[in-house]
């Protein structure tokens, strides 16, 4: 690096006044952050493979569960992984894909909120959220049509409707608003006719809980991608849930309690409650 | 390129800038920056609700500023995405007011001695720490010179005066309502002598980086808590450790019913010791 005149002092792109967005400053200044800007290899390889993700809304709120199980090929590649993220105080994401790249994208998600937020000194509406996560996964569209497709589950409340509400995209960055519930990922078909079945207007948050924890064990059931509860390891569900108070996740006892209703209800009777 | 049509020594270019910039900063109103004990407090004689003198950068750091308002939100954006890229590319943790401070004075510096005009700003960069020791004041002026300063600082036209009374005054570990107290009846002090002004609540912009909170420590502080701290005879001396409750943007404490917990955008799930806790 040779020392012009500008050696040391802050580069022009961070001065220049405009854009409130991280990721359009990445892409001035460092566009080899931004994964849809890197160059990509010639021929296919395995990578590891998020699976599914279900969200369902309740009175209030919306709650969102993943399993925790990433594949590659027939290995399973991590037994604890988490896919779903907060995405901001009134958001949460999920997401189903090639895991290294999704992760990246959710993690540049996050800091484009922020970053938002600090510029502009107020929050980006919901909608303003869904559609700057759908400029993000559009930005990858190359990548997806050599297999490395992401495609996230977004949810969250938003403050002018005081509702929970739940937005799915497709690989080329479509948004669509989804009603109730949705899924995605390689269990999602399972796991929506599960939803389908379970879910009905009015339910109470601890009722939806139950609702996505079910419709990820019935996903799990019949596709071997998508990870059911481990009870030897200990290992649940992610579930958050989202309404006026802001995201949580649900700590491991409480999940564990609900794990084991689902099972206890199974018994002898593997199909659930209906 | 154009010939000099007169020759001006170095040192006479120099002064001349500096004079330039401080008669600019001197014009406006001061703000004060000084530690309490549960952290930094950042008070500011700014009507605007909009136009901050006072900002978030991370987690854990603050800005403020005096002098001209569009050259200091250009070096605050600037700053907030300093900071977001050094967090999204190394770690949190990573991001320091020191290194801030050093591209902010490099940055100043260079626009001191190359462009046609000086910024005319002061700033501090501030850090909060684990402990009142641990807790960093950057003040950076028009030059690019950055001063390592213990406690409190004090920008702007009646900058110098403030210092001086803040030099007797100021101890470490003052409560939140002392320390604003203090600052706000030293801001209302007329530098030329005359009389002494009572600046109301809605005069003044207030805000904290308070070491007690997870993740993001940067709040504002208005409505019914700035008046209840600035009151002598209410009993509230400090912030409180939960948000509002009100559904919405959590960047301001207003003293209204706190709600049940606090969620930080991106924590994904609580630290150990605190999930042991419940």
């Amino acid at each position: 690096m040779s020392l012009g005149p500008d050696a040391g002092r802050l580069p022009a792109a961070y001065l220049a006044a405009g854009s409130s967005s991280f990721t359009e400053f990445l892409g001035a200044h460092a566009p080899q952050l931004l994964p849809s800007r890197r160059p990509l290899p010639a021929g296919s390889f395995e990578a590891p493979h998020g699976t599914t993700i279900v969200s369902a809304t309740f009175d209030g709120g919306v709650v969102m569960a993943g399993d925790r199980r990433a594949t590659m090929g027939n290995i399973i590649a991590n037994r604890d992984m988490e896919k779903v993220f907060a995405a901001d105080e009134y958001s949460a994401v999920g997401i189903a894909g090639t895991a290294g790249i999704a992760i990246e994208l959710v993690k540049l998600f996050q800091v484009e909120l922020e970053h938002y937020e600090k510029i502009e000194g107020a929050l980006l509406s919901l909608e303003g959220k869904a559609n700057r996560l759908a400029s993000m996964i559009r930005a990858n569209l190359g990548m997806a049509m050599q297999g490395l497709s992401v495609v996230p589950l977004f949810a969250g409340y938003d403050l002018e409707r005081a509702g929970g509400r739940i937005f799915s995209y497709d690989v080329t960055g479509g948004c669509y608003e989804e009603k109730d519930h949705h899924s995605v990922g390689s269990g999602s078909l399972f796991a929506r006719g599960s939803l389908k079945k379970r879910w009905r207007p009015g339910l109470s948050t601890d009722e939806a809980v139950t609702v996505a924890v079910e419709a990820i064990y019935d996903a799990a059931d019949d596709d071997s991608a998508t990870g059911g509860p481990d009870l030897g390891r200990r290992i649940w569900p992610t579930v958050a849930v989202v309404d006026e108070v802001g995201v949580r996740f649900l700590p491991d006892d409480q999940l564990r309690g609900v794990v084991e209703e689902v099972l206890a209800a199974r018994d002898g009777n593997p199909g659930g409650a209906r | 390129m154009t010939s000099m049509p007169f020759y001006v020594s170095p040192e006479q270019l120099m002064k001349d800038r500096a004079d330039y910039a401080r008669k600019g900063i001197a014009r406006g109103r001061s703000v004060v920056v000084l530690g309490y004990d549960r952290g930094i407090l950042f008070v500011a004689e700014n009507p605007s609700r909009a136009l901050h003198k006072v900002s978030e950068i991370y987690d854990r750091i603050a800005f403020a500023a005096v002098g001209k308002y569009n050259e200091f939100e250009n070096l605050r954006v600037a700053g907030v995405r300093y900071a977001d890229l050094r967090g999204y590319s190394y770690d949190r943790i990573d991001v320091t007011a020191r290194g801030l401070a050093n591209a902010y004075a490099q940055t100043l510096g260079t626009v001191f001695t190359q462009e046609s005009k000086p910024y005319e700003v002061e700033i501090v960069v501030a850090e909060v720490g684990e402990s009142a020791d641990d807790d960093q004041i950057y003040r950076l002026t028009y030059d690019g010179s950055v001063a390592d300063e213990r406690g409190f600082v004090a920008m702007g036209g009646a900058g110098d005066v403030i210092e001086n009374a803040l030099k007797d005054r100021w101890t470490p570990g003052m409560s939140l309502g002392a320390a604003l107290t203090l600052a706000v009846e030293l801001l209302g002090k007329d530098p030329a002598g005359g009389h002494d002004r009572t600046l109301e609540p809605t005069q003044l912009e207030v805000a904290v980086l308070d070491r007690e909170r997870p993740r993001r420590t940067f709040r504002r502080i208005g409505g019914g808590l700035l008046r209840d701290l600035l009151n002598h005879t209410s009993r509230v001396t400090n912030a409180p450790e939960v948000d509002d409750a009100t559904p919405g943007h959590h960047d301001i404490l207003t003293g209204e019913t706190p709600r049940d917990e606090t969620t930080n955008p991106q924590t994904q799930r609580p630290a150990a010791e605190e999930a042991d806790g419940d």
